[in-house]
């Protein structure tokens, strides 16, 4: 069937905010979707709350609205624009809740616009889980058993038929949030309550456990004349009880037969039929009991997901633009195979490689976060691998996810507890690196079958990964004269060269240099959906150890970009965005261009993004292999983050040429010593600083440069390990845990600046001239760290001279760095003084929100400046000063970790980011805040509790919430000033003053907003932690700084006096 | 754990081009030729094995982790295996599967069939592609390893073309066959019940796979296999209401004594023909067969049916095609009911007046998709309309008339 032609104008919802569960592989879908849609020559609109996209560049879409991603911004939107339909199926969870709503509430039969996709009623069958276990009880195919409970003791009378342990999962969230597995009675009520709360629905289910089963997932399309075909099919490492996006995941499936497997393709072929998904994709999980096979389903989500992206790289199928094309009306046979462009999309994607995904967490970052893995999603992020073999695609995997670890290195069995029992405890209960507690019972003699018996991981994935440990046992004892004879081997294996360096007591170097000499080299073989039955003409590559090599390197002049690799917190899709721009500008350039990169989310390995797309582990080794044999003009090494740039100097010692900023001058502003060199010499000032590479080393700096200080260690990104530290005492404390931390790295003192105000600068730099991309203010005050800090574009209060001096001093930086490209500084105002805080001479995780906020492309010019070009001739000479207002604010991950506390501080917590504009300030930090899920009240009672040194500061926000007739809660302290300054208080109890308590008060609902500050002694924090936790739980708005706060009711006058509007990023930039 | 280094023993492929490639030896130690193809298929190794179709080639799969479920008695797809060798990139010896009862490497060595492992199969396959399908020599003898001899060996072997190989693979003699499906496992898709009444078939075995015959027992057919030989006369004695042609290995066009019988029998029973057996009623009603370049070995081909538009992703295993001008120019009333998305071949044909209809592909899977398994149900409604005395043709039940 050729496409619809009764539609003009399609209205696509993206996803928001990178979140835990839903991350970067919707900008990937999303974009891909916006692409092909455009491509047939719709006119599309785009809502998407999200700055850091692709999705949301100009280009994009026809319009693009950075807006709130709600009932009210979406009819507003159809109101302007007109769409005739919506595509709800490209944007997760969030778009497709988006999508319930707006049917319920009428808005798509009020404006007569029509949901593509998927319809409201397959939806609701395959989201609402009463509905999708009557229809698959419909179709005959079993479900645990399962009830569904929207009060504890409901919860109760389910759970005895499931028994303990049971799942507990609520309805309506993404990622499982709120899910859980009750192992005990005991805790049973507690997760219910819990996964209730969760609920946009309050509702969860309760659910027989299948704990131990292998888990499979079906990647499955369907177009408007019922052709059905399986993309892919995914094996869980993890049995199930682990979130499949917290679990290591394998394509394609590895231990069924074809009649086993057959059965699941057409359980998933009836599954997509009765639950109506009419076109586009779907993803299928079910559970396989390993004792007999039986089979059970274990939900769908009727769009696309995070893993069809993981499918779509793993197959070189691009779901998501396909089933943009089926939502449109078109059949699978309609459509061409891009890779091998003479065969249709109407087939199934085979492979002749091993796919591994592993997860890359961060409970490093959140201290008192319970790092076992649930039905509930944690990981931040994914590395995927391919390799011929599982073997050779796990070890590139693991390399790949940049945690240490080059291959199955020992785990440290901490001091004085049995070395057994301490790894059991690592295999019996699922938690990250689980993998390297295996391995290394393995090397203690310990079996497969009992590993099966305790992990119920299944013998096929034990047995490879104890194949590999045996293999390093034979490799550890051979004669060096015998080494080269097994290397080739060994490579095979996926074992990396540091990997074999740690066995046999040679560098990384030395390993290389004998396995170069003995010629032997990676091979590059072609992704091509087709096991190269048919010509592949996309070259789409990842490298193995064989014979041939399909690279076929071109002649042309070529740039290489590098990416980010796995996203985790404060290495993101900001990072990807830039490469991505760098690929588009270069291309445009005229130069070919290569994309090294191994997160599967990504739009950067898009085969479409760049020339050639090398699927591989960011690692020197892997890194220079391409090298050598594309041989590049230039490597592009400052967008993707520190994992690039901490290859840097390797890469440009073994010969690589670096494009932009030197290595040299990369260094020169990350070394601490070289970099106060520098400051001196430009005469700027910087918080009085330190090094130290001992204990006492820092308590002597710490003293010199007067508490309290801000400590780290050098090369972090992400603030990770960041603190400020009031004391002696706490910095010996402090000491102990970084320097373990980081070994070969000094820690960094600075002196603190209390109260300051933060400013964040991207330039860019073409050598000679130097433009300032923009200045953003931060909301927070100093000591909240930048990338979980709200800011504004341009700065709402700083003062002219103030702003100058900034322009002036990054300007000089630049120059005298030597920057060629993109620079990002960070200031401190205190009072008149501006001093800098750091200088990062690479693209910064602002980027895409100063080049949305601006309406120029920043890291598209500085990849045309670092190929050559000049500033000028590129047009881009002046600074912007755009005449609104760009909110940036932070979304953090919170809800996800029970018990950890949601105080802000100079470590970044933030997995995404959303933006507000607006001509004015306020309505722009309003808007942000609803994005961020902090819905401003208007009216109603606001909750102030702040530390002494607050009171003051606080008084006139209140004031003014109090004139505006909110009503003024306050604990003592803060009540008697608030008082003296006329407003009127009802006081209520500290919690350690006993209740009615001011945590009753947010419980019992009565509380519409909430500010809170803590000072740094961790009794007032343990004190007010749960202020701050059950505001979160309960959905209450609250700020944890005064600046933060005052903002807020800044924000809450601008939103009485008038309504929200929108507006696109192509009407706000037309000049 | 057993030592790492564990001496592995040598293997050798060698084609006819002069390609050589080492690897490690697994199954029997002993030298086999035959012409070598590939398979796309992902699961179902031990299917392929067993697949009669497959006897005179070399199969290297596609899919480099071969081994992983070891082998069971329910997934053979006839009594013994049939291919002359088997090239992976990857055995895996301990196989982890509730249903397995012994492992790849002892299935062929039982089988006395060589296999290889350890080579650049995509590497075998681009150039299999590339250049075609040609004859191969797999040495797993530790005393037969040189390349020149192997290379020389191989092209003296003989190709698939103008060879009769369903001899070498029929049954001697005639068997009744009543097996349905597996027993399946708990949580499958409901099935159906075998329909009544029952209908009499004789099934012509060229190398018939187990699962056609267990597809079309649920589908309410009594069935009598036949040697490829048996003739029209003695078909006939039998009373079937209709007669299945199988599928079957090589070159359809040098079967021999077979297409005669074929045409007697078109003339009086409903008919149904699938790989093969599609291509001898093919060759039967005047058409010709030609040889494709590397043929389709695989579970993911699309097969569109071209009265419904409805694209089923299919199993195929075929180095030849029924040519379709022939079939026009033979004037024989048969129209193309199907054809393959990649490449146009046709996959389908009815006839336009009589009960006749074959496929290309395999709706019996088996390994593969069951997308097409709906041939079978039309092979049922062609036979009872045509036993109730309707005067209906095999486009007729195509087009859904």
């Amino acid at each position: 069937m050729p496409k619809r032609t009764d539609i003009e104008t399609i209205l696509v919802i993206g996803s928001g905010p990178i979140v835990i569960g839903q991350a970067c592989e919707f900008d990937y879908s999303g974009t891909q979707a916006c692409k092909a849609l455009r491509e047939e020559g719709y006119r599309v609109v785009l809502l998407n709350s999200n700055p850091a996209t692709i999705m949301t560049d100009p280009e994009t879409a026809d319009r693009t609205y950075i807006e709130p991603m709600t009932i009210d911004s979406v009819e507003k939107i159809i109101e302007r624009e007109r769409p005739e339909v919506i595509l709800p199926t490209i944007g997760g969870q969030t778009a497709l809740n988006l999508a319930v709503d707006l049917a319920e509430g009428g808005v798509l039969e009020r404006h007569g616009v029509s949901l593509i996709g998927a319809n409201l009623e397959s939806i609701m069958k395959a989201e609402d889980r009463d509905l999708f276990r009557k229809a698959m009880q419909r179709i005959g195919l079993k479900l645990p058993a399962s009830g569904y409970a929207t009060s504890v003791a409901e919860a109760r009378e389910i759970v005895k038929e499931t028994g303990i342990p049971a799942i507990i999962r609520p309805s309506f969230t993404l990622g499982g949030t709120g899910g859980s597995v009750a192992m005990h009675d005991s805790e049973f009520d507690r997760q219910v309550e819990w996964a209730l709360k969760q609920s946009p629905r309050h509702q969860c289910l309760i659910e027989q456990s299948a704990l131990g089963w292998k888990e499979y997932e079906l990647e499955v399309m369907r177009d408007v004349a019922d052709n059905v075909v399986i993309i892919c099919s995914i094996e869980n490492l993890d049995p199930m009880g682990v979130h499949t996006g917290d679990s290591i995941t394998v394509a394609p499936a590895q231990t069924l037969t074809d009649k086993e497997y057959q059965v699941m393709r057409d359980a998933a072929v009836a599954i997509i039929r009765e639950i109506g998904v009419d076109t586009g994709g779907s993803n299928i999980q079910f559970a396989v009991n390993p004792k007999d096979g039986s089979l059970v389903v274990i939900e769908m989500n009727p769009r696309v997901s995070r893993s069809s992206a993981l499918a779509s790289k793993a197959t070189g199928f691009p779901i998501a633009k396909i089933a943009a094309k089926l939502a449109v009306g078109y059949t699978l046979d309609e459509i061409r195979n891009d890779i091998t462009r003479e065969t249709p999309a109407s087939f199934e994607p085979t492979i002749d490689y091993v796919v591994t995904k592993l997860p890359r967490f961060t409970f490093e970052k959140f201290p008192g976060a319970d790092d076992v893995l649930t039905t509930q999603m944690k990981s931040v992020g994914e590395a995927m691998a391919i390799g011929r073999t599982f073997k050779e695609s796990l070890q590139k995997a693991v390399r790949s996810l940049e945690t240490g670890h080059a291959g199955f290195d020992p785990p440290n069995i901490p001091e004085g507890q049995d070395a057994l029992e301490f790894l059991w405890s690592r295999i019996d209960t699922p938690r990250p690196e689980r993998l390297w507690a295996i391995a290394e019972v393995f090397r203690r003699g310990v079996s497969v079958e009992e590993v099966y018996e305790r992990s119920a991981i299944d013998p096929w994935f034990l047995r490879n990964l104890e194949e590999i440990v045996a293999f390093e046992f034979a490799l550890r004892d051979l004669p060096a004269s015998e080494r080269v004879s097994r290397l080739r081997s060994a490579k095979q294996l996926g074992f990396s060269d540091h990997r074999l360096g740690e066995l046999w007591g040679l560098s990384e170097t030395e390993v290389r240099s004998l396995r170069i000499e003995a010629g032997i080299v990676p091979v590059y073989k072609r992704v091509d959906t087709c096991a190269a039955e048919f010509e592949a003409h996309t070259p789409y590559l990842y490298s193995t150890y064989e014979d041939e090599c399909e690279a076929n390197p071109t002649d042309r002049k070529k740039i290489m970009i590098l990416g980010g690799g796995p996203n985790r917190i404060g290495q993101g899709i900001e990072f990807d965005y830039c490469c991505v721009h760098a690929a588009f500008a270069l291309s445009e350039a005229g130069y070919e261009t290569i994309m090294v990169n191994c997160n599967p989310e990504t739009v950067s390995t898009d085969y479409d993004t760049s020339d050639r797309l090398y699927f591989e582990p960011l690692t020197l080794e892997d890194v220079l292999a391409i090298a050598r044999l594309e041989k590049p003009h230039g490597v592009i090494v400052q967008f993707g983050g520190q994992t690039p740039l901490r290859l840097a100097m390797a890469l440009e010692r073994e010969g690589v040429p670096i494009l932009g900023t030197s290595p040299d001058a990369i260094d020169r502003a990350e070394d601490r010593e070289r970099f106060d060199a520098l400051l001196g010499q430009l005469r700027l000032k910087r918080p009085p600083s330190g090094i130290a590479r001992s204990v006492d080393e820092a308590v002597g700096v710490a003293a010199r440069v007067g508490y309290p200080v801000l400590v780290r260690p050098s090369y972090v990104l992400g603030g990770r390990a960041m603190q400020i530290v009031q004391d002696a005492d706490s910095l010996r404390d402090y000491m102990r845990f970084a320097v373990e931390a980081s070994p070969e790295h000094p820690i960094l003192i600075d002196r603190f600046l209390a109260d300051a105000t933060e400013v964040d600068v991207d330039a860019i730099c073409d050598g000679k001239l130097v433009v300032v991309g923009g200045i953003m203010e931060h909301i927070e005050e100093a000591g909240v760290h930048s990338g979980d800090s709200a800011c504004s574009l341009p700065p709402y209060s700083l003062p002219k001279r103030v702003l100058a001096e900034i322009e002036d001093a990054t300007r000089r930086l630049a120059l005298e760095i030597g920057v060629c490209g993109l620079m990002n500084v960070q200031y401190a105002v205190k009072g008149e003084d501006v001093y800098v805080l750091e200088v990062n001479p690479r693209a910064s995780r602002t980027v895409p929100f100063v080049s949305k906020a601006i309406g120029r492309p920043l890291a598209k010019l500085a990849a045309r400046t670092m190929a050559g070009e000049s500033l000028e001739a590129l047009g881009f000479t002046e600074a912007i000063v755009p005449s609104h207002f760009s909110v940036k604010e932070a979304v953090l991950p919170f809800l996800k970790f029970p018990n950890v506390d949601t105080l802000l501080g100079p470590e970044m917590k933030s997995t995404g980011e959303v933006m507000g504009i607006d001509s004015e300030f306020g309505r722009a930090y309003a808007k942000s805040q609803i994005q961020a899920g902090n819905s401003l009240p208007t009216k109603g009672c606001v909750l102030v509790s702040v530390r002494p040194e607050d009171h003051d500061r606080i008084a006139d926000a209140i004031a003014e919430l109090a004139e505006m007739g909110f009503q003024v809660v306050a604990t003592e302290g803060t009540a008697r000033t608030l008082k003296d300054r006329g407003i009127e208080v009802a006081v209520v109890n500290k919690v350690r003053e006993g209740s009615p308590h001011v945590v009753d008060a947010i419980e019992s609902g009565r509380v519409d907003l909430v500010i809170n500050t803590v000072g740094p002694d961790p009794s007032a924090v343990k004190d007010s932690f749960s202020i701050r936790r059950v505001s979160l739980m309960k959905g209450v708005p609250y700020f944890t700084t005064v600046a933060a706060g005052r903002a807020a009711s800044g924000a809450i006058r601008a939103l009485r006096a008038a309504t929200i509007g929108v507006r696109s990023l192509q009407e706000i930039h037309r000049s | 754990m057993k030592h790492a280094f564990s001496p592995q023993k040598p293997a050798l492929l060698a084609l006819a081009d002069g390609t050589v490639y080492r690897g490690h030896a697994f199954g029997a130690e002993t030298l086999e030729s035959g012409e070598v193809c590939f398979n796309t298929s992902l699961s179902g190794y031990q299917e392929i094995l067993t697949d009669p179709s497959y006897a005179g080639q070399i199969v290297c799969m596609t899919y480099t982790q071969i081994g992983n479920v070891g082998v069971n008695p329910e997934d053979s797809e006839s009594s013994r295996v049939f291919l002359s060798g088997f090239v992976v990139k990857e055995r895996f010896e301990a196989p982890s599967n509730w249903r397995a009862t012994g492992t790849l490497d002892g299935y062929l060595r039982e089988a006395g069939v060589p296999g290889i492992a350890g080579i650049d199969t995509r590497a075998l396959v681009r150039r299999i592609r590339d250049g075609g399908a040609q004859s191969g020599v797999l040495s797993t003898d530790p005393a037969s390893q040189d390349a020149d001899a192997l290379v020389a060996r191989a092209r003296k072997a003989p190709g698939l073309d103008g060879r009769d190989l369903v001899a070498e693979v029929t049954c001697k003699a005639a068997y009744d066959w009543s097996e349905g499906h597996w027993p399946g496992i708990s949580g499958e898709l409901p099935r159906r019940e075998r329909p009544n009444p029952r209908l009499r078939l004789v099934a012509y075995d060229f190398g018939i796979k187990r699962n056609i015959l267990r597809m079309l027992v649920e589908e309410g057919f009594d069935i009598t296999v036949v040697p490829a030989a048996t003739t029209a006369e003695d078909a006939l004695a039998l009373e079937p209401d209709a007669i299945f042609l199988s599928n079957g290995p090589g070159d359809p066009a040098a079967v021999e004594g077979v297409r005669e019988n074929v045409r007697i029998l078109a003339e009086h029973k409903p008919m149904f023909g699938i790989c093969l057996g599609h291509q001898i009623l093919g060759l039967a009603l005047g058409g010709q067969t030609r040889k494709l370049k590397f043929g389709h070995h695989g579970g993911n081909q699309p097969g569109k049916d071209l009265a419904t538009g409805k694209v089923a992703i299919c199993a195929e295993n075929h180095g030849y095609a029924v040519d379709a001008d022939s079939l026009r120019e033979a004037g024989e009333p048969v129209e193309i009911t199907h054809v393959n998305l990649n490449d146009d071949t046709v996959e389908g044909l009815a006839h336009r007046t009589r009960p006749l209809f074959s496929v290309q592909y395999h709706p019996e899977a088996s390994p593969g998709p069951h997308d097409a398994a709906y041939f079978f149900g039309r092979f049922r409604e062609l036979t009872l309309r045509t036993k109730q005395g309707q005067a209906v043709a095999g486009l007729d039940i195509a087009q859904g008339r």
